[in-house]
């Protein structure tokens, strides 16, 4: 199961050229880019790796790119995203997020039922791939 | 009340998938491709004006306003026109599908102290901007503290931020020698050179290099980091300028502040020039200013003891005796 989220989640996946073309519309913008990388894929899972520190003072997007790629290299088979960060207006806000590298394969979510007093039914989404410990759950 | 709500909205104002933002973004996307063939692509037996491409090109603009803003300096004024040329020939080149690389545009600038080596660096990036080599008119400036860390694993990150910082720039070393000591042997800077020639053989089309020094501390540099020296295409040395250079650019920082020599001053301050070339320490342009510093000073304390009344000219105009009180006469 693709799992989409973030900015351009509809769309297919991005080359390297429009991940650039992104990156340089968000350091136009003086946002401060930031790249991040998880094997936890729950919806609900806010706390993603930082893949070092955010690169403030970038003014041109091929250092983005280059540092997808080096992370890329690191965890092939993992979930990385591009995040830009708008400090521009005195809040902290992600402008702009989206995926760049998933696992080759996504065995998605199973739903689990739990019956409770009164036979009240809960639901919870259970990602197949936290089966496995952490840095184990896709195969490269 | 209603006001707090007006900021409570604004802070939640948060930017939306497919908002107008976004929307504007990927309607940008298409626009990029920078690879694709030119539509108006030459047959093979066609042939081009080349002056009308340089005209197009706007190639004379930048080159003119180099020789007018800078005195002297005939080889680096030299290698930045080859530099322009081939600009010019590769463009049209691609028109006829002969595709090529892009040209190593790393330098190293070396000579005296005061030839001018930092003030060409940082217009460089303009330069070859205008000429469109690199996408973006920055020059990420560094020296040894920037680059080198200090305890073991600071270096490694700490360049490649900056060097990331430089990317599609120029990224500009001063002073380069320091970065490599060699009579420490467990000093960091080794790898930060590392890095360093990684970056200029790997990223050439995002980064271009501009090392300076002097000149023989540059060559004990090199000749400790030879990988360096051979992937640095132009080595440009800059040379000590002649009296008559010497004079041309001080009358052109007195006129960028706005000050002029009266006749008798300027034959003074060529009297001054000559003998102060002479003398130990002497660094070019750099004296110059020094000397003009002075002179000003010395200017200013003329007017401000002698008794009446100034005009604007009387502010503006630099005499003989603001110059002969100097040392060097002495």
């Amino acid at each position: 199961m693709r799992i989409t989220q973030g900015t351009f989640s509809y769309l297919p996946d991005f080359t390297d050229e429009e991940i650039a073309a992104q990156a340089q519309y968000a350091l136009d913008n003086q946002w401060a880019v930031s790249i991040e990388f998880t094997d936890d894929p729950h919806p609900r899972n806010n706390l993603w790796d930082m893949w070092g520190l955010p690169m403030f003072d970038l003014a041109d997007a091929a250092g983005v790119v280059r540092e997808v790629n080096e992370c890329r290299k690191a965890y092939p088979s993992r979930y990385i995203r591009v995040n830009a960060y708008d400090a521009t207006k005195g809040r902290q806000t992600t402008a702009l997020s989206f995926i760049v590298n998933r696992p080759p394969e996504e065995p998605g979510f199973r739903l689990d039922r739990a019956e409770n007093s009164d036979r009240r039914i809960t639901y919870t989404t259970h990602p197949y791939a936290l089966d496995r410990p952490s840095g184990d759950r896709y195969p490269s | 009340m209603s006001e707090s709500n007006g900021a409570a909205r604004q802070g939640f104002g948060l930017p939306r998938p497919g908002g107008p933002s976004s929307r504007a973004a990927v309607k940008d996307k298409p626009g990029t491709g920078a690879g694709e063939p030119p539509a108006d692509r030459l047959a093979d037996d066609d042939t081009i004006d080349l002056s009308a491409e340089r005209i197009s090109a706007a190639v004379d603009v930048v080159l003119d306003s180099l020789d007018a803003e800078l005195v002297g300096l005939a080889p680096v004024k030299t290698r930045v026109r080859e530099i322009a040329d081939l600009l010019l020939v590769d463009r049209v080149r691609e028109r006829f599908g002969l595709a090529a690389e892009r040209p190593n545009l790393h330098m190293c600038f070396t000579g005296n102290p005061g030839t001018g080596k930092t003030t060409v660096a940082l217009r460089m990036a303009g330069l070859l901007h205008r000429l469109g080599y690199i996408r973006r008119d920055r020059v990420v400036s560094v020296t040894r503290d920037d680059l080198v860390g200090q305890y073991v694993g600071h270096t490694a990150p700490k360049t490649k931020e900056v060097l990331k910082r430089a990317m599609g720039g120029v990224l500009f070393i001063d002073e380069a020698y320091y970065l490599y000591r060699a009579e420490n042997e467990r000093d960091y800077g080794g790898e930060s050179i590392e890095i360093l020639l990684q970056y200029m053989e790997n990223n050439r089309d995002d980064l271009v290099v501009i090392l300076a020094g002097y000149a023989d501390r540059m060559d004990d540099f090199f000749a400790s980091n030879p990988g360096m020296s051979s992937r640095i295409a132009h080595h440009l040395d800059f040379p000590d300028y002649a009296l008559e250079e010497l004079e041309a650019i001080g009358t052109l920082m007195l006129e960028q502040q706005r000050y002029r020599m009266s006749p008798g001053a300027v034959s003074v301050f060529r009297d001054y020039l000559e003998l102060r070339m002479t003398q130990p320490r002497f660094a070019n342009a750099r004296s110059v200013r020094n000397a003009l510093e002075r002179a000003r000073l010395r200017h200013a304390s003329r007017l401000a003891r002698g008794a009446g009344r100034v005009g604007k000219d009387d502010l503006m105009r630099l005499e003989p005796a603001d110059f002969e009180s100097s040392r060097v006469f002495g």
